[in-house]
């Protein structure tokens, strides 16, 4: 429970300062990254697509985007702080035969303009690419950039094909993946410098497939996004209690990969845990728990979800809020252990 | 319903047709088609429907047999519920069939009451969520200019999607973009859902609003031919780098008088048998 913004907070005892900056990376101190992949691909991919045009609305430089507005002056679009229009003018330029990738926080995207990505793309199965920044808490400036229910709305869109990537290697696969596919796609997009994490798991993105990344006779931990590598460190983390953690990776939150997900949670002796970078509600923890009652698969240790709690969530620093709702490594291995 | 009364007589498109015989036509399509369901938004259509002649049969380039064309010029309806007066254009220039009109609105038509992109040969866009027209051709001025076409986009929209915020969004943006082959027509009917357009959201004076947006702007009477030929001959040729707007002031129900002096005429009920007698009051009117 927040405290009163009338009651002034006792003083800081020490410690570095915490930041909630806005260009905070996901990335631990150390860890190996990658400078704007989404904007890198883009710019190679556009190399030999000459139908690929970007736009933005007023946050090319916070999406990646101007990584290729730079590279391609002519084909960049700024359409001001104007969400419902970017995605207006994204279908508009899709119905003349361009591919335009339209950028935006998930916050905008999904709450602001969601009835033009609805009506004016998805309803016309139109090649617009959706890339967003921000999604689930990776922010600390509160509500109003946190988008902890944009797989809620976006999951309900008919034709819109949902992407959650968990790093700078499998962004660089995704890219043109989404536009090679056929139809709308959103994708959660991290940006600035982004952790380097799959490749040293010699994992490849295929749209539309869950994969499993590591196996472990224990726990399955079904997750998406960033929090694919939170549990591939929760595993390490949990080997030291003899704990065996297989980790399935499911970057495509829709069409879900419901044959690799029903043989994997089906499999038995293990503790069925799906962890998301999401409100609880309606996301990929939901996906799965509806995919496994419909085909009458119960994981004989049990299912349990990780993911935000319904609640507009606090401002402060990133690895603080990521503690306190459950999704940093040592609170997810903290759960796990509990429920074992 | 009725169902033995004989097609209209109408020349071939492409013969000399007056705008006016044109208009008549359009209007006589669509109160067959409301006539099929006994009630719709059929004051719209007829109030709309000399802008729909003078756009279709003076201002547009397009291939009936090929509403695909790429060297076509772009019509969007963003009011999806004016799919009527479209289907009636549409069928005036022989995009749609004569005989599919008795489809409207029927399961399986071509023809929904709502118009969709999906559903029906001519018709560009969704429209129906007001407010997404400009936008969408925004994007599609844009794209014409990067593949070099000279082709115009026409947008008409109704003056209650001046209350959407997104279109005056997509306004800004037309003007900053100094898109010159954008052309927008407000049909300002005065009538929205629920009630007179200026008493649910004032948005005169509306003129000065698109000029401060760096439009080039008309304000003309909608149902005056002549004056509609020369306000699309002056946005088609204007010089100026900026989009155009025709502001069309229609009468709804324009050329049916007893159904113009209906108060509530925003969706029209209109009894069995007063089909026919617009329809006759209609061939009445009809300037040769």
């Amino acid at each position: 429970m927040r405290r009163s913004k009338y009651e002034k907070p006792a003083p800081r005892e020490g410690g570095s300062l915490k930041t909630s900056a806005m260009i905070a990376s996901l990335a631990a101190p150390g860890q190996r990254t990658k400078a704007a992949p989404f904007g890198h691909a883009l710019v190679e991919l556009a190399k030999t697509r000459p139908d690929i045009v970007g736009l933005s609305a007023d946050l090319s430089k916070y999406t990646d985007l101007h990584i290729f507005a730079q590279a391609h002056p002519e084909r960049f679009y700024q359409m001001g702080m104007a969400e419902q229009l970017l995605m207006s003018a994204a279908a508009g330029l899709a119905r003349e035969g361009f591919t335009p990738f339209a950028t935006t926080y998930a916050v905008f995207a999904a709450r602001r303009a969601y009835d033009f990505i609805c009506l004016a793309i998805a309803e016309e199965n139109l090649d617009v690419k959706i890339a967003c920044a921000l999604p689930g808490l990776t922010t600390g400036y509160g509500p109003s950039h946190q988008a902890t229910e944009d797989l809620a709305i976006f999951r309900g869109m008919p034709n819109l094909t949902i992407i959650d990537p968990c790093d700078a290697h499998e962004i660089e696969q995704v890219v043109p993946a989404m536009a090679a596919h056929k139809g709308p796609v959103y994708l959660r997009l991290l940006r600035g410098n982004v952790p380097l994490v799959l490749d040293e798991y010699g994992y490849t993105f295929e749209l539309g497939k869950a994969k499993t990344i590591r196996d472990g006779r224990d726990v399955l931990v079904i997750s998406s996004g960033l929090m694919t590598m939170r549990a591939l460190e929760v595993a390490d983390a949990l080997r030291d209690d003899r704990i065996d953690v297989a980790v399935l990776h499911v970057p495509t939150i829709k069409p879900l990969d419901e044959a690799t997900i029903l043989r994997e949670a089906g499999r038995g002796g293990r503790l069925v845990v799906v962890a998301e970078n999401h409100t609880v509600i309606g996301g990929l923890g939901e996906a799965v728990a509806g995919v496994l009652m419909r085909n009458g698969t119960m994981p004989e240790r049990g299912f349990r979800q990780i993911g935000l709690p319904d609640q507009f969530l606090d401002a402060g620093a990133l690895p603080t809020l990521h503690d306190r709702y459950g999704i940093s490594t040592a609170a997810m291995a903290r759960s796990i252990r509990g429920w074992l | 319903m009725s169902t033995e009364r004989l097609p209209t007589e109408r020349p071939r498109a492409g013969s000399n047709v007056p705008l006016s015989e044109r208009a008549y036509h359009i209007r006589r399509h669509a109160l067959r088609m409301g006539e099929v369901q006994g009630q719709g938004y059929i004051a719209q259509a007829l109030g709309i429907s000399d802008v729909l002649a003078v756009s279709y049969f003076h201002a547009m380039t397009y291939r009936p047999e090929d509403p695909e064309w790429e060297g076509r010029d772009r019509f969007l309806l963003s009011i999806g519920h004016y799919a009527i007066a479209l289907y009636a254009a549409l069928i005036e220039a022989e995009i749609i069939p004569e005989d599919e009109l008795t489809s409207y609105g029927g399961d399986d038509s071509r023809l929904p009451m709502s118009g969709m992109a999906a559903y029906t040969p001519g018709m560009e866009i969704t429209g129906g969520s007001l407010g997404h027209g400009l936008g969408i051709a925004v994007g599609m001025a844009l794209g014409l200019k990067r593949k070099g076409s000279k082709n115009f986009v026409y947008n008409l929209f109704s003056d209650g999607e001046l209350d959407e915020g997104s279109t005056w969004e997509a306004a800004m943006s037309a003007g900053s973009f100094k898109l010159d082959n954008l052309i927008g027509l407000v049909d300002v009917n005065g009538m929205q859902a629920d009630g007179a357009s200026t008493g649910v959201l004032n948005f005169e004076p509306l003129a000065p609003k698109f000029e401060a947006f760096n439009w080039f702007v008309q304000r003309v009477d909608g149902n005056d031919i002549d004056a509609l030929v020369a306000a699309f001959d002056a946005a088609r040729n204007h010089p100026g780098p900026q989009p155009r707007i025709i502001i069309c002031d229609t009468r709804m129900a324009k050329g049916v008088p007893f159904l113009e002096a209906r108060e509530r005429n925003h969706f029209l009920r209109v009894e069995p048998d007063e089909w026919q007698r617009a329809l006759a009051i209609l061939d009445e009117g009809r300037v040769r």
